[in-house]
């Protein structure tokens, strides 16, 4: 898919749980080969609108479309082909526990194409492991034998096994140290130039923010109140964005992006 | 030359070249991989000028290509390059399934591990008694630290709200005795002893057997299901911190609890047999619920109602203890609650059904018959 694209497009989205208003009247687009982080506070509703782009939620009202096809109100048997060119990151994992890790891996490939004799399957689960940075043991064990850590790395292998062209990722650094979360953010970012990946990805990281995302999106106020790099969004005066940027640990994040900049 | 399905291959300057056109994808590689098989060559060049699309599966059957076959790759572009380097870069030796144990030792393990099992949960319910004990006795030291409310919530849980199934089982089970026990009586004549033994029966056997195995199914499991989780949620490791002892605020009430309701429910499910049992004679054996109010006063002894109130309280407390040992045992992860609770069942029932076989040889041998 041509670079700059609209992958993903989100227009007049409406999420309500009761009472309660999360989104209102929310656009966004995710363009082909990005890496878009998506921020905002706690209850914002950031994996919300993962959860509506994606189909697990309907909507109330607005528009999702995705590779061009409208999301909302989709028959499952033609959502099926939108949902083989995309991969999912839960936050924590969500790999099928009474699976190994290799067999994980191989449920996506087994379902959209079966027939694949089991020695290529095993390879292709292998490579895929290795990819994401996982231990050489780690496929042979299950979900439970691992640490946190290892089971984002898991839940990625299995998100890349169809080769998705569009790689939704929420939280991915949260809950690691930061010597993991440096390395997660280096793997997106290979991942992202190997395979061309378009990249949605949900963080509270500010350090991921500077290391990987070209644009950031953030949600306050039950939509998105500004798209752009870094520098654009810091242009801003916005209070909340002031806040998240210019507090303390903003401050610390920016600083070693420009001393590593500097370096390289 | 031959060409299948934007493959071919033909032999130029002694080296065969194998030229791969359209896509080179996952879609391909069912086909594309056995037909790489039958090529027998030595010197393979891979032409992949003609690949439109490729994946990390069409990547990664180029680069065993090159690893395996020694194969040149040729005609590739930047992207493509970066994607098989990559892909080759991942080619790691990766183990992705367990060693396959022997059946033999997969018996024997498996006997070994279910022996274990078994003995380390009786020791273990075991300690989990004395420690009850130990904390019962502190709440006779402290008697302020006895939690009232816990313990009424819970008379309402276990008791209350079960009175409505418990009363429908126990209905039917008095129907049921009834009718399949005149049917074998009537080949006698003998009918008239239906009411002997649905009065006997109920109250002595079945009232506190049937109470058990639905207070298990719904409170033992509840219990185990409801610590499970909040052990997993780290809950209970919060409250010894902050110096509640879980013993006394989650354990003992529901115990007290279930033990303290079992009597009276096993009472009620027994009364509401007999006047299930009541009804079928009443109107299929013609006996006026007078008569069967009378006989039941005659034939069934005080001894009956005794046993049921001795038994119940002892099955209370063994569902209740199953239930949150096995809560208490969660570790790790979410499957761990099922498997737990599971366990708090069929342990509960499995005890109650043998310490019943104790009771009614022992209350036979004292002469309660």
């Amino acid at each position: 898919m041509q670079k700059g694209v609209p992958v993903v497009e989100v227009r007049g989205l409406e999420n309500r749980f009761g009472e309660q208003v999360v989104h209102e009247n929310l656009d966004l687009s995710v363009r082909s080969g990005e890496i878009l982080g998506v921020v905002g506070g706690s209850g914002t509703g950031k994996s919300v609108l993962m959860r509506s782009i994606i189909g697990l939620k309907v909507p109330q009202a607005g528009e999702v479309t995705v590779f061009g096809e409208s999301m909302v109100d989709r028959d499952e048997e033609e959502a099926k082909h939108v949902r083989r060119r995309w991969g999912v990151l839960f936050q924590g994992g969500a790999l099928f526990s009474t699976l190994t890790v290799a067999e994980n891996v191989q449920v996506p490939i087994k379902e959209f194409y079966p027939g694949i004799d089991q020695e290529l399957l095993d390879e292709i689960a292998a490579y895929k492991i290795a990819m994401s940075g996982l231990a050489r043991d780690a496929g042979a064990k299950f979900p439970a034998e691992l640490s946190g850590g290892m089971r984002k790395r898991a839940g990625i292998a299995r998100a890349l096994s169809l080769d998705p062209e569009l790689l939704f990722l929420d939280e991915p650094t949260a809950g690691l140290d930061p010597i993991g979360a440096a390395a997660f953010d280096q793997l997106i970012l290979e991942l992202r130039d190997a395979l061309g990946l378009t990249v949605f990805l949900i963080t509270h990281d500010l350090d991921t923010l500077y290391a990987i995302c070209d644009r950031v999106a953030v949600i306050a106020d039950r939509k998105v109140v500004a798209v752009g790099t870094i520098p654009e969004l810091l242009a801003l005066d916005h209070e909340w964005i002031q806040d998240y940027f210019n507090g303390p640990r903003g401050r610390a994040a920016a600083q070693i992006d420009e001393t590593e900049g500097a370096g390289a | 030359m031959n060409e299948i399905g934007g493959l071919s291959h033909n032999v130029e300057d002694g080296r065969c070249v194998l030229r791969i056109s359209g896509n080179l994808t996952i879609l391909r590689v069912r086909k594309l991989s056995g037909q790489l098989d039958e090529i027998e060559a030595e010197k393979l060049v891979v032409d992949l000028s003609g690949v439109e699309r490729m994946d990390t599966v069409g990547a990664w059957l180029v680069h065993k290509l090159e690893r395996d076959r020694g194969a040149e790759l040729v005609g590739m572009t930047e992207d493509q390059k970066l994607l098989i380097d990559h892909v080759a870069r991942a080619d790691q030796p990766m183990k992705v399934r367990r060693e396959p144990e022997t059946l033999l030792y997969q018996f024997v393990g498996r006997v070994g591990v279910a022996t274990q099992t078994a003995l380390s949960t009786l020791v273990g319910l075991l300690g989990f008694f004395g420690a009850m004990m130990m904390s019962i006795w502190n709440l006779f030291r402290h008697p302020r630290r006895f939690r009232y409310n816990a313990v009424v919530t819970r008379f309402e849980v276990v008791g209350v709200h079960s009175l409505g199934i418990i009363g429908v089982m126990s209905l039917l089970v008095g129907i049921v005795i009834a009718q399949q026990g005149a049917v074998q009586l009537r080949q006698f004549g003998a009918e008239v002893f239906t009411v002997n033994l649905i009065g006997r029966s109920a109250l002595k056997e079945l009232g506190v057997l049937m109470t058990a195995i639905m207070v298990a199914g719904r409170s033992g499991s509840a219990f185990a299901a409801q610590l499970g989780s909040m052990k997993l949620n780290e809950e209970i490791d919060a409250m010894r911190t902050i110096g509640v002892s879980p013993m006394e605020a989650l354990v003992l009430p529901r115990v007290l609890a279930t033990v303290l309701m079992m009597p009276l429910l096993g009472f009620y499910s027994a009364i509401i047999a007999i006047v299930g049992g009541g009804f079928f004679c009443w109107f299929s054996l013609d006996i006026p619920p007078i008569t069967f109010v009378q006989r039941i006063r005659e034939v069934v002894p005080m001894t009956d109602l005794y046993q049921t109130l001795i038994k119940a309280p002892v099955f209370g407390m063994i569902i209740a203890m199953a239930g949150c040992y096995q809560g208490l045992q969660v570790e790790g992860n979410a499957e761990e609650v099922g498997l737990r609770t599971t366990a708090a069942v069929v342990q509960g029932i499995f005890l109650v059904i043998v310490l019943d076989a104790f009771f009614a040889v022992f209350f036979t041998e004292i002469g309660w018959l």
